[in-house]
């Protein structure tokens, strides 16, 4: 499994917030590629909707010169996550390509990775999933149906990670910066978004990351996220 | 004191009258009781049936009355080992009548709070997934997380308080085996092990009684720091707290005091045992449930002066919701019953009686549900990205279960104490030699 090709890879995003225009566009294509159900008025007033990527709104100025800033927020990919140690059952660990992974099959759902997550990105199954009439169709056969009492959350689209990897074993050839997207990314239609490996210096999220404008969100915990994101200097 | 004044033959037939046959109103109320425990878990049923979805958790609140529950009856727990062995180790010799009432308490508040964490389960049947045992999925389970410290200490504690409540419960047990029949004949022979009551049992048995006390009492603190390490392992707001361990023993053993003060009144009233359940008995406990009480006030002030004073803003959103916001009138009520009435009942001689050590140690039980529900909703309710900020109210699955534990708590009671003398018979038998 663990080869030395897959080892070297720590996937990261950024995020330009400069560029986000709070569209929703990620939060549709992330629960269509990631086999989200979606949830019904009550249910959702209730607090339990659940996008794997939300866009938090943030007000600067007073009125009437009020800006408002959009701030994409998924799982963080920590390197020190803070939800990892307290599953009891390992269902929630850190892989050699230092992504932050569920494994829905161990799950119990004590449900404290949720509580200790400090961007609230987890989300749990409260009940089997339900999908109304014809939304079932357009299930993503890559990706596994998490069923009730287990807790869900951004996975980096790891099952395009696998695609890639796989597609450039096939053609014989290293994996190269861009040849994996995540949906949200994909579909940004502002391109505020960039996906790839943070270990390869030369590609795009790497530079984007160390360049002056990149930030982390809430960064002061030490969690050392792998989503940057990028805002004008102040 | 005085109890060693009545002749040995009364106390054994005043404390042995309560374990023959069952009045209309035992029977009653046993009836009543156990219909509401089974509806709680009828209500777990369709919990599991259902989906966990059916409590009133949701995102960001994760962790609701099930916790809360799970933390209180611990707490109560803290009863029998804490002031039991505490009172044996130390020789207290009033604590003679006092000792099994709260040993017992301990054994079915930790068989009730223990439940708490597989009924809170988002999917119980795979719960035996956190023991350590060589399995399919060539997993251990991970020592890191505090729930698996809970685990442990909690089936440590579990056994050993079996332990500490059954042995001295051999001596009485083998003396009914000498005039039972029946059932309940096999059942005594059976737990007394053969008792004969030689030189050697006896000693054996003090030697076991004393280690037991001191390892009991370890066992009691580590489990409930263990329990409040679940929350103060958290980076959440007013959960990372250094204090938590020893803030929650105390509140433990305040809520256990209480506990046991209300069983014993109901103990002593029911079954007639005015005469050994004394009122310097509830005077003695009266003034350790003061003491907790201040003591738990100073951890609680200590606390919030210095999430006050340090100021940081994520903090300070849960601390405002709870001493000026929304959880103001929990948080308020929680000081006047833990603090307030047992500082003016039970502070002020004139006042301190049976009746008001009573009514203090029902209001200290509320007060001690209410702190812990103060601990766990509005931090969770108020994570650091205000964006997450939600709501919590408890389903009638939740309300249920909750009830339900009270009820089956009074009920393991009633039974026990239908089964084994309540107090302790064979600890009144005049000694030839004193040890």
């Amino acid at each position: 499994m663990s080869q030395a090709i897959t080892q070297s890879h720590s996937w990261g995003m950024a995020i330009d917030l400069d560029r986000c225009t709070g569209c929703q566009a990620c939060v549709a294509a992330c629960h269509a590629e990631n086999n989200i159900s979606v949830s019904d008025p009550e249910s959702a007033a209730k607090g339990r909707a659940v996008h794997w990527i939300r866009v938090d709104r943030y007000y600067e100025g007073e009125f009437p010169d009020v800006r408002v800033k959009y701030r994409p927020v998924l799982c963080q990919q920590c390197d020190e996550a803070p939800c990892e140690p307290v599953c009891p059952v390992y269902a929630t660990y850190h892989n050699d390509e230092g992504l932050n992974v569920q494994v829905y099959n161990r799950c119990v759902g004590t449900r404290y990775c949720g509580n200790n997550c400090p961007y609230s990105v987890r989300f749990f199954n409260w009940f089997d999933p339900v999908w109304a009439e014809p939304l079932q169709l357009q299930q993503n056969p890559d990706v596994s149906i998490r069923e009730g009492g287990v807790m869900e959350k951004c996975t980096f689209c790891i099952q395009r990670i696998s695609r890639a990897k796989d597609d450039a074993r096939g053609e014989g050839r290293p994996l190269k910066d861009g040849d994996v997207q995540t949906a949200c990314v994909q579909s940004c239609p502002a391109e505020a978004m960039v996906f790839g490996d943070l270990n390869d210096p030369e590609s795009k999220v790497s530079l984007l990351a160390k360049s002056g404008r990149a930030t982390q969100l809430l960064e002061e915990l030490g969690t050392k996220p792998k989503v940057f994101y990028l805002e004008r200097a102040k | 004191m005085l109890v060693t004044q009545i002749p040995y033959h009364q106390v054994r037939d005043d404390l042995w009258r309560p374990l023959a046959g069952a009045s209309k109103r035992y029977t009653l109320i046993l009836a009543l009781l156990s219909v509401v425990a089974l509806w709680g878990l009828v209500a777990w049923g369709y919990q599991i049936h259902v989906g966990i979805g059916v409590a009133g958790i949701q995102r960001p609140v994760f962790w609701g009355f099930y916790l809360v529950d799970f933390v209180f009856w611990i707490g109560i727990s803290h009863a029998g080992t804490l002031i039991s062995a505490i009172l044996r180790l130390t020789d207290a010799n009033w604590r003679k009548p006092v000792t099994r009432a709260a040993e017992a308490i301990t054994v079915f508040a930790l068989m009730i709070g223990g439940m708490f964490p597989l009924i809170h389960l988002g999917r119980v049947w795979l719960f035996y997934w956190l023991f350590p045992y060589p399995n399919s999925r060539l997993l251990w389970p991970n020592y890191r997380s505090p729930l698996m410290w809970d685990v442990t200490a909690i089936s440590t504690y579990l056994i050993g308080s079996l332990i500490f409540l059954y042995l001295p419960l051999i001596p009485d047990v083998a003396q009914l085996a000498q005039e039972a029949s029946g059932w309940r004949l096999r059942l005594y022979k059976l737990i007394a092990l053969g008792w004969t009551g030689s030189d050697r049992e006896w000693h054996a048995l003090e030697r076991a009684m004393k280690l037991m006390a001191g390892i009991i009492l370890a066992v009691a603190i580590s489990v409930h720091s263990v329990v409040a390490w679940d929350f103060a392992m958290a980076i959440a707001p007013m959960w990372h707290s250094t204090i938590f361990g020893p803030y929650f023993v105390v509140g433990a053993i305040f809520s256990g005091l209480a506990g046991l003060i209300v069983a014993l009144n109901i103990i002593r009233k029911t079954m007639h045992l005015e005469n050994y359940l004394l009122p310097h008995h509830f005077d003695n406990l009266a003034k350790l449930l003061l003491l907790m009480s201040l003591l738990w006030l100073y951890f609680t002030f200590a606390e919030h002066l210095t999430v006050w004073y340090g100021n940081e803003p994520k903090e300070m959103s849960v601390f405002g919701a709870r001493v000026s916001g929304r959880f103001s009138p929990e948080f308020w009520l929680m000081v006047f019953v833990n603090f307030a009435v047992p500082f003016v009942l039970l502070g002020i001689r004139r006042l301190r009686s049976i009746t008001t050590a009573t009514i203090a140690s029902v209001g200290v039980l509320i007060g001690m549900w209410l702190e812990r529900y103060l601990i766990i909703i509005p931090t969770l309710s108020m994570p650091r990205l205000q964006s997450s900020w939600g709501r919590y109210a408890p389903s009638w699955v939740e309300i249920s279960i909750t009830v339900a534990t009270f009820a089956a708590m009074a009920a393991l009671y009633l039974v026990f104490s239908k089964l084994f003398p309540i107090v302790s018979v064979w600890e009144f038998e005049p000694h030839e030699e004193e040890h």
